[in-house]
């Protein structure tokens, strides 16, 4: 812990960057999810082409999609977009089962009452399905966020930023504390996304309250 | 970009593709070995009891955002190099799926049930081993599987501090700037872990009761 306070300022550049490199991939990943989530829940064809290939690239470990990702897509291996694209990636691929699950257990009496009472097809989505699949989704939503969180460190193996960079230093110092201070970052971070992803789901979804 | 993996001189010796293949697979059995017979006891009993559900699931989350990087180097510096603290760093990440998977299993069994199982005389302990156990597989198998792949994708990074397994292909192809040796190793992590799940699916169609299959869960996330 008294890493943290003697360096006060490292620590919240640390953060500020850690932050960054987790916050960005579960947007990028969740704007790219839904579709995809809503696909799956309506074709019998998309789950099955999906959710194996979702599978497939979860089991694909961070440290060697973080080493791959610049190859592939041309960039210096010091760059933060090595860690966001695969990120994301895990983030779609975790969230299309989310929001696909979240999706088709909408009930039918609910779709065909609003279908009955003339919504359209986006509106119907947007203001009727989805917002019942809320749930669910942002169950989805917090485990790919915390688990973002505390993969961001990896990329710290090849030498990009966050609370990684603590841990590599440490190591390479036998400093402890330093370890320590970016472990305790990891945790609180995550605990605080987590809870706060938490009270937005609640906000959200005042009517999963009612009659409690 | 393939070259290095299909290479036959990248196949044999003690450093060849079979024996990182085997020290990766030894990590992740006795990783899920050892997770599992601290992990199940612990969710079947708070499951059944139905006392301190509150904590498992709290601790499940405190450990889920635990960083595996950082717990490994932690016990590097405290208890030296070596494969133990693999399997701290391993066994910590695969303990929160499958209690989580184990608890909400058997909680998940029908009441009548286990109100039939006490009527017709069970024991408790009965109740649990021959009734709530047997009916929570399938979840416990989810949880237990999904803690597999993790284990499988994350044992890489055990050759951050100098272990074995696949890993190695990674940090040392790393530090040659060799790409096809990366590559080797990522493909095969991911080919591993789909074997892998595969045996564990094996196992979980002859383990779980016929009558259960339709409610079976895939196990994976």
């Amino acid at each position: 812990m008294t890493w943290i306070f003697e360096n006060w300022e490292r620590f919240w550049e640390v953060t500020a960057v850690h932050l960054r490199l987790s916050v960005v991939p579960v947007l990028i990943g969740f704007v790219l999810a839904v579709p995809l989530g809503w696909w799956a829940s309506r074709s019998q064809t998309a789950r099955a082409v999906l959710f194996p290939f979702a599978n497939v690239l979860f089991t694909i470990p961070s440290i060697a999609l973080i080493v791959i990702t610049p190859v592939l897509i041309g960039v210096k291996i010091l760059d933060e977009i090595n860690v966001i694209v695969p990120l994301t990636v895990y983030t779609v691929a975790l969230m299309i089962r989310s929001v696909a699950d979240a999706l088709s257990a909408v009930p039918g009496n609910v779709i065909a009452a609003a279908n009955a009472m003339g919504y359209r097809p986006l509106r119907r989505f947007l203001t009727v399905d989805f917002p019942l699949a809320l749930p669910v989704t942002i169950a989805g939503l917090r485990v790919a966020t915390v688990s973002n969180i505390s993969m961001v460190s990896v990329g710290a193996l090849v030498g990009l930023g966050g609370y990684g960079q603590l841990f590599t230093e440490g190591y390479q110092t036998d400093y402890t504390g330093k370890v320590l201070a970016g472990l305790i970052g990891t945790v609180v971070l995550a605990v605080l996304a987590d809870g706060l992803l938490l009270l937005i789901g609640r906000l959200l979804t005042p009517w999963a309250r009612a009659g409690r | 970009m393939f070259g290095w993996l299909f290479d036959p001189a990248h196949w044999s010796g003690t450093t060849g593709i079979p024996v990182r293949l085997l020290e990766h697979l030894g990590y992740t059995l006795l990783t899920l070995l050892i997770a599992a017979l601290i992990a199940i006891p612990l969710g079947a009993f708070v499951g059944h009891t139905g006392k301190g559900g509150f904590v498992i699931v709290g601790l499940s989350n405190a450990l889920r955002a635990l960083p595996t990087t950082a717990v490994l180097i932690l016990v590097v510096l405290w208890a030296g190099l070596g494969d133990f603290p693999v399997y701290v760093a391993l066994v910590l990440l695969a303990i929160p799926p499958i209690m989580a998977g184990t608890y909400a299993g058997v909680r998940a069994v029908d009441p009548v049930t286990v109100d039939a199982a006490r009527g017709v005389g069970m024991r408790e302990s009965g109740v649990l081993l021959q009734v709530e156990i047997p009916n929570a597989l399938p979840l416990i198998y989810g949880g237990f599987r999904g803690a597999a792949l993790q284990v499988v994708a994350t044992a890489t990074i055990a050759a951050y501090t100098g272990a074995g397994g696949l890993g190695r292909l990674v940090f040392d192809g790393l530090a040659l700037q060799d790409f096809g040796q990366m590559l080797a190793g990522a493909v095969l992590v991911a080919l591993l872990a789909v074997l892998v799940d595969l045996g564990f699916a094996g196992l979980q169609r002859l383990t779980v009761s016929p009558g259960l299959r339709p409610v079976g869960t895939g196990g994976k996330r």
